[in-house]
């Protein structure tokens, strides 16, 4: 694309100033402040990984003291999960795109979105403070009463952090579920909906509904840390169990905020690259309803054997048994998505993929843990650190990565390099794979999770696993270098370099400040590819070329 | 304790058999299922790349019946696993009658065991071979997590309460005790030994370390603090009598009715007044005892009980 004189008016180029920033209440800005902060928090959890990691290369505790350990796999935890994954698709992805694709000029509320964004950020730094003052040794689950009573580390300074946070993430789904109930374009029914919308849509309620739980779980241990007031501790006279049925019943439900909106972008991304509308539209947007509605039954299959009844165990193991179906009704439709398809394998399709793959495996092995004696086993072992790896990171990571290369034209106008992309993305498949295959292994040999040190049977395993964490960090370097080269020196990429359908590539790259120039109607259902119309289109392509060389060896000859 | 590499977990217990035959055939249906995933996204990528020469005609965007079919297979299996899990899951709750009864105590960061017979030992626990244990634990600070892997169990220890966990060691050996639930700073120093021993040479090891069994400690604790005098059975005593006790069905002064387990003598021991048999009065003291203590108390009650419940079956030197 060519452009003369002064550039397109756009989103990014519309004013330059730090203030601009800081202050703007565009859904868009107001995601790159969201993704410059996640990437941060994403590194920096990344690097407490490296570190354990690599002390857990061998069975003694050489590199660092118990101590450092604990507080290194409690800051992973909480940085992962509260400042990275739970914001990553929804605040990212999610603000960026969820009014571009119901074709709205904004959320509903700007203003609230930009607080959000602040929440998020005070509530970081409280969590930073927490790290740099000494750090907290209490996991990301904070059980009592070590938390409440035993532990001496900044607890509070970082259970502060989280509970402010939490309110970001009450904030941001608010805005979603009224912007996608008040804001639609006209001719965007529910039904037409992407499945990205319904995803964020199923996300939002579980953060409404389950947050304020922490929130209260939080406050509880602080009540009991500070005026010794019996609420968990049995020697106050508390019930150490109830914190663990207050904290699941939001963090299991959480479990769902972190892999629903990756669900989405890989309906999203499948359907483009394989050129086919996605199979079974009702039933991938009913089934994320139907995990968010299931999730806030089940935390109790985190308790098999916290001493919780047997009676209450087999009702919590039936309940997570049902969770199975609509994610496996997911896998199946997406991969019947692909059946007389027109596929081609770019960066985001091999990200998609890969994560049918790993979420297929991290879902499996879901119902190991559901079965009760199973569970028994492996619970709290490495099995369980694998499983939940296979989810969030082979899930949602993969997922987010995908989504953010898919976007990526569409956010900056640039494109990405795309071997860079496809290098990168197969490292990061074989390195988590590497990474966390040896950890369901080391769980049903019985190497209990959070351990300093470890008998030495277990080593060749750990260290198979740290190899593949070497692998796994070089593979998510590769796309941040490549990602900011691209900012200057990428391709230009045209308004939709996919020919994607949706109504977010129908406005210029980047987007203009209010994204459409006029507003859109619809009149088409999602995901209207024809892989029949892709084909005839190579077709000509490829005939086109053919000529082209004709052309030129006639040239040649004729030299 | 082997210290060679390994795949799968040594199988030392009567149980440990039947839960790897659960686990390798959900293994079994993990790996069907995920061949299955990857096959059919390989084989649709190559087919239906684009400019392949394979047809594209009548493309279908849902199909009821398929989509009923897939949500019905994997729902089929996960009920034939949970209740499969289920049925084991009872069988570890529920110790037969004829175990014998081991007590732990759990402290940050150790094990402290009290063979019912005879010892105390810390982080280690000697118990016979194709004998039926039953653990009954405790935690003195925070829980932790009571796991033993070539037995295939695993039970919180909580503070404040009891929990239970029972096995039948099937080899004589030398395994792995964790603490499974993180408990602070030293949780992965928190291991521990079960020595499973042949019968004869665990009658001669309790025959070797020559000590006192727990009840009869137990009874020296009932007879330090003077438990006796107000629970030794007269009509006009103070408190109820404690023989048998673990066999009767108690009426509380708030009409609550209750069947006095471990729970219920430890609370009445530390908190006397929660709790107060109906006909009595809340006169009872607390005692500040350890929870070991706690235990060989327990140990000699449960002496007490196999008895009959005259008084002047109690032991000569406690009869008034």
């Amino acid at each position: 694309m060519i452009t003369l004189g002064r550039k397109p008016h756009n989103y990014l180029n519309a004013n330059y100033s730090p203030w601009s920033w800081l202050f703007s209440t565009d859904h868009k800005r107001v995601a790159i402040l969201y993704l410059i902060s996640i990437t941060l928090f994403f590194f920096v959890g990344g690097a407490t990984a490296v570190l354990f990691r690599l002390e857990l290369m061998t069975p003694r505790g050489d590199l660092v003291i118990s101590e450092t350990y604990n507080k290194l796999f409690t800051m992973h935890g909480i940085i992962m999960v509260f400042f990275f994954l739970i914001p990553s698709i929804p605040a990212v992805l999610g603000n960026f795109l969820i009014p571009m694709m119901i074709g709205a000029r904004d959320l509903a509320f700007p203003k609230l979105n930009l607080l959000s964004w602040y929440i998020y950020s005070i509530g970081g730094v409280f969590t930073i403070a927490a790290l740099v003052s000494g750090g907290v040794d209490t996991g990301w689950t904070f059980y009592t009463p070590y938390s409440s009573t035993y532990s001496n580390t900044a607890v509070m300074t970082a259970a502060l952090g989280i509970f402010i946070t939490g309110f970001s993430s009450i904030l941001t789904g608010l805005n979603f579920m009224v912007t996608t109930h008040t804001m639609r374009a006209p001719g965007m029914h529910w039904f037409r909906l992407p499945l990205f919308v319904w995803s964020n849509y199923a996300t939002s309620l579980i953060m409404i509904l389950g947050t304020p739980v922490l929130a209260i779980s939080l406050l509880l241990v602080a009540v009991e840390r500070f005026f010794r007031m019996g609420i968990f501790d049995p020697k106050l006279g508390g019930d150490p169990l109830l914190f663990q049925h207050l904290f699941w019943f939001y963090s299991h439900p959480a479990v769902y905020i972190m892999i629903l909106p990756g669900m989405g972008v890989i309906s999203e991304v499948i359907t483009c690259f394989a050129r086919k509308r996605v199979f079974g539209y009702e039933f991938i947007a009913f089934s994320s309803l139907a995990i968010a509605v299931l999730g806030f039954l089940v935390w109790g299959h985190h308790m098999f054997v916290s001493g919780q009844s047997m009676y209450a165990g087999m009702v919590f193991s039936f309940i997570s048994m049902l969770v199975a179906v609509p994610s496996a009704i997911k896998v199946f439709n997406w991969t019947a998505t692909l059946y007389k398809g027109s596929i081609t394998l770019q960066t985001p399709m091999l990200y998609a993929l890969g994560f049918i793959g790993l979420f297929t495996m991290g879902g499996l092995t879901g119902v190991f843990l559901a079965t009760l004696a199973v569970d028994v086993q492996v619970h709290d072992t490495y099995f369980v650190v694998a499983h939940f790896h296979y989810i969030m990171v082979g899930g949602m990571v993969m997922a987010y990565l995908g989504g953010i290369h898919f976007w990526w034209p569409k956010m900056t106008g640039r494109l990405y390099p795309e071997w860079w992309g496809r290098v990168s993305a197969a490292m990061i498949f074989f390195g988590f794979n590497l990474t966390f295959y040896p950890q369901f292994i080391l769980g049903y040999l019985g190497m209990p999770r959070r351990y300093h040190t470890y008998p030495e049977e277990f080593q060749v395993l750990n260290v198979m696993s740290s190899a593949g964490a070497s692998l796994l960090g070089v593979g998510y370097l590769i796309p941040l270098g490549y990602l900011l080269w691209s900012l200057r020196y990428g391709r230009a990429a045209g308004d939709n370099p996919w020919r994607a359908k949706g109504l977010e590539w129908t406005t210029t790259s980047p987007p203009p400040t209010e994204n459409f120039h006029v507003t859109p109607v619809v009149t088409e259902e999602a995901y209207a590819y024809s892989a029949e119309e892709s084909e005839a289109e190579y077709q000509r392509q490829v005939e086109e070329f053919a000529r082209g060389e004709e052309t030129l060896e006639e040239s040649r000859r004729e030299l | 304790m082997e210290h060679e590499f390994q795949l799968f977990p040594e199988q030392a217990s009567s149980y440990a058999a039947k839960l790897d035959w659960l686990y390798y055939s959900l293994v079994g249906v993990a790996v069907f299922f995920t061949f299955l995933i990857c096959v059919l996204i390989l084989t649709f990528a190559i087919k239906y790349r684009r400019g392949s020469r394979a047809s594209r005609g009548n493309p279908s965007n849902g199909n009821l019946k398929l989509e009923f079919t897939w949500a019905l297979i994997p729902f089929v299996i996960m009920m034939i696993s949970f209740g499969w899990g289920t049925r084991l899951f009872m069988e570890i709750n529920r110790p037969p009658a004829d175990a014998i009864d081991m007590y732990v105590v759990a402290k940050q960061w150790m094990w402290k065991c009290q063979n019912q017979n005879g010892k105390g030992e810390i982080n280690e626990l000697h118990v016979p071979v194709e004998t039926p244990i039953r653990v009954t634990l405790i935690s003195e600070d925070v829980i932790h997590s009571f796991f033993v892997p070539a037995f295939r169990v695993k039970q919180d220890v909580l503070p404040g309460r009891y929990t239970s966990i029972w096995f039948r060691p099937t080899k004589p050996g030398t395994y792995h005790l964790f603490c499974a639930e993180y408990c602070g700073t030293s949780h992965a120093a928190m291991r521990g030994k079960i020595v499973v021993m042949e019968r004869h040479e665990y009658a001669a090891w309790l025959e070797r370390e020559g000590t006192t069994p727990a009840s009869v400690q137990g009874r020296l604790l009932f007879e330090r603090f003077k438990c006796g005098d107000c629970h030794g059975g007269d009509a006009s005593d103070d408190g109820p009598m404690l023989s048998g006790l673990f066999r009767r069905t108690e009426t509380m002064r708030d009409g609550e009715r209750l069947e006095p387990d471990l729970g219920y003598v430890r609370q009445s021991i530390l908190e006397p007044q929660a709790r107060v048999v109906a006909g009595y009065q809340p006169v009872m003291p607390a005692f500040q005892l350890s929870e070991e203590q706690i235990f060989q108390l327990v140990a000699y009650l449960e002496t007490l009980s196999a008895q009959t419940l005259k008084s002047n079956t109690l032991p000569e030197e406690l009869s008034r």
